[in-house]
């Protein structure tokens, strides 16, 4: 039998980021991402942008990188259904490439999946053709390295479904 | 009240090397600010997210701190997303001017009223979202006469511009084609701002 790490450590996912010289993270909380949060707030070369609505993130980071700088934007599912005119506009349509971590509320490998926010969210992204990765735990963390690869060599919106809690470090 | 055309062109003539990304009427093909622009390199005519230049803008602001930025918005896109001015307050970007062009009216759809015309307070709204420095203008002579404090003022600056109404009443698909695109700017202004 396998075993593995099931814990993703916010840690894992700011070193990813650094890694990959992200500049800033355009982001509205959701309720997975408080030791993220205060994570991200200590690493001197991140700047966050916190936003009233998640339609907001697209444009923000897309003036960023039209500016020069490498951003991601991070949100729950849910921000993305509210979202689809910019990342119509502001994200497909001007061939930004984005990077969209995404808090996979209500996903679960057991048992029913009884929160629309996760029955809908694939589908979603199936519809406007974007590309996205599943991450659940520090394993998987390189995955986000990939999804900037891809985004920066395709110019599109990538995403990267966060599928778990984030624990402490 | 202001003409369009005569507050694109007063802003234009005071913009020296600033990124300006208009919306709405302010970019408006046959009136707006692609007929008075001296440096269109450095315009974004944003469309494609109506709400969203005030958020484009900011982007731009914080990845060229030394340059400034001016975001001319309508105020039926700025209705539509206000959180935007609270989230562009709050990051106190020093270089940005964020114009609302207040005609009260959806002008590109035939005119009808936006939500609150003649009785929202943009400048009071400002203020309460938190810009370093708000001012309303009613007249061009009062323009004229206040626009060097605008840009004098550190940002991030929030200015009301009550402008005529200039209605669309044309069919969409025989109204004037801007001749650069969103996509154009995309492409080229990375160029002129190296």
């Amino acid at each position: 039998m396998t075993t593995y790490e099931s814990i993703l450590h916010p840690k894992s996912l700011v070193d990813q980021l650094v890694k990959n010289d992200v500049t800033h993270v355009v982001w509205l909380p959701d309720s997975e991402t408080n030791f993220l949060y205060e994570l991200m707030n200590d690493t001197p070369t991140l700047d966050l942008i916190p936003v009233c609505r998640e339609g907001e993130t697209m444009a923000v980071a897309a003036g960023l990188w039209v500016g020069g700088k490498k951003p991601v934007v991070l949100i729950q599912n849910t921000g993305i259904f509210e979202s689809g005119d910019s990342i119509r506009g502001l994200g497909l349509d001007i061939n930004q490439p984005l990077v969209m971590l995404i808090g996979y509320r209500g996903w679960s490998r057991r048992g029913p999946t009884p929160d629309s926010a996760a029955v809908y969210i694939e589908h979603h992204l199936h519809t406007w053709g974007i590309n996205y990765y599943l991450i659940e735990s520090d394993a998987d963390a390189d995955r986000i390295s990939i999804a900037i690869e891809e985004a920066y060599r395709t110019n599109k919106p990538v995403g990267v479904l966060v599928g778990t809690e984030f624990g402490s470090d | 009240m202001i003409n369009n055309t005569e507050a694109v062109k007063l802003l234009n003539s005071k913009r020296e090397n600033s990124v300006i990304v208009a919306t709405m009427n302010a970019g408006n093909a046959r009136f707006g600010l692609p007929t008075v622009s001296s440096n269109d390199s450095l315009d974004v005519p944003l469309s494609g997210a109506m709400g969203k230049a005030g958020n484009f803008a900011l982007g731009v602001a914080l990845a060229n701190p030394d340059r400034k930025v001016m975001c001319l918005d309508g105020d039926g896109s700025l209705l539509m997303n206000l959180g935007t001015m609270v989230t562009v307050a709050n990051k106190a970007v020093k270089n940005m001017y964020h114009f609302v062009f207040d005609n009260g009216a959806y002008c590109v759809t035939g005119g009808q009223p936006v939500p609150g015309a003649g009785i929202v307070d943009w400048k009071a709204m400002g203020d309460a979202a938190g810009y370093a420095a708000t001012f309303s203008f009613e007249n061009l002579e009062d323009l004229v006469t206040g626009i060097d404090e605008v840009f004098a003022a550190e940002g991030p600056v929030f200015i009301r511009l009550a402008v005529d109404k200039e209605i669309e009443n044309t069919p969409v698909q025989f109204r004037e084609r801007p001749r650069r695109t969103m996509k154009d700017a995309i492409i080229e202004l990375p160029k002129a701002l190296s």
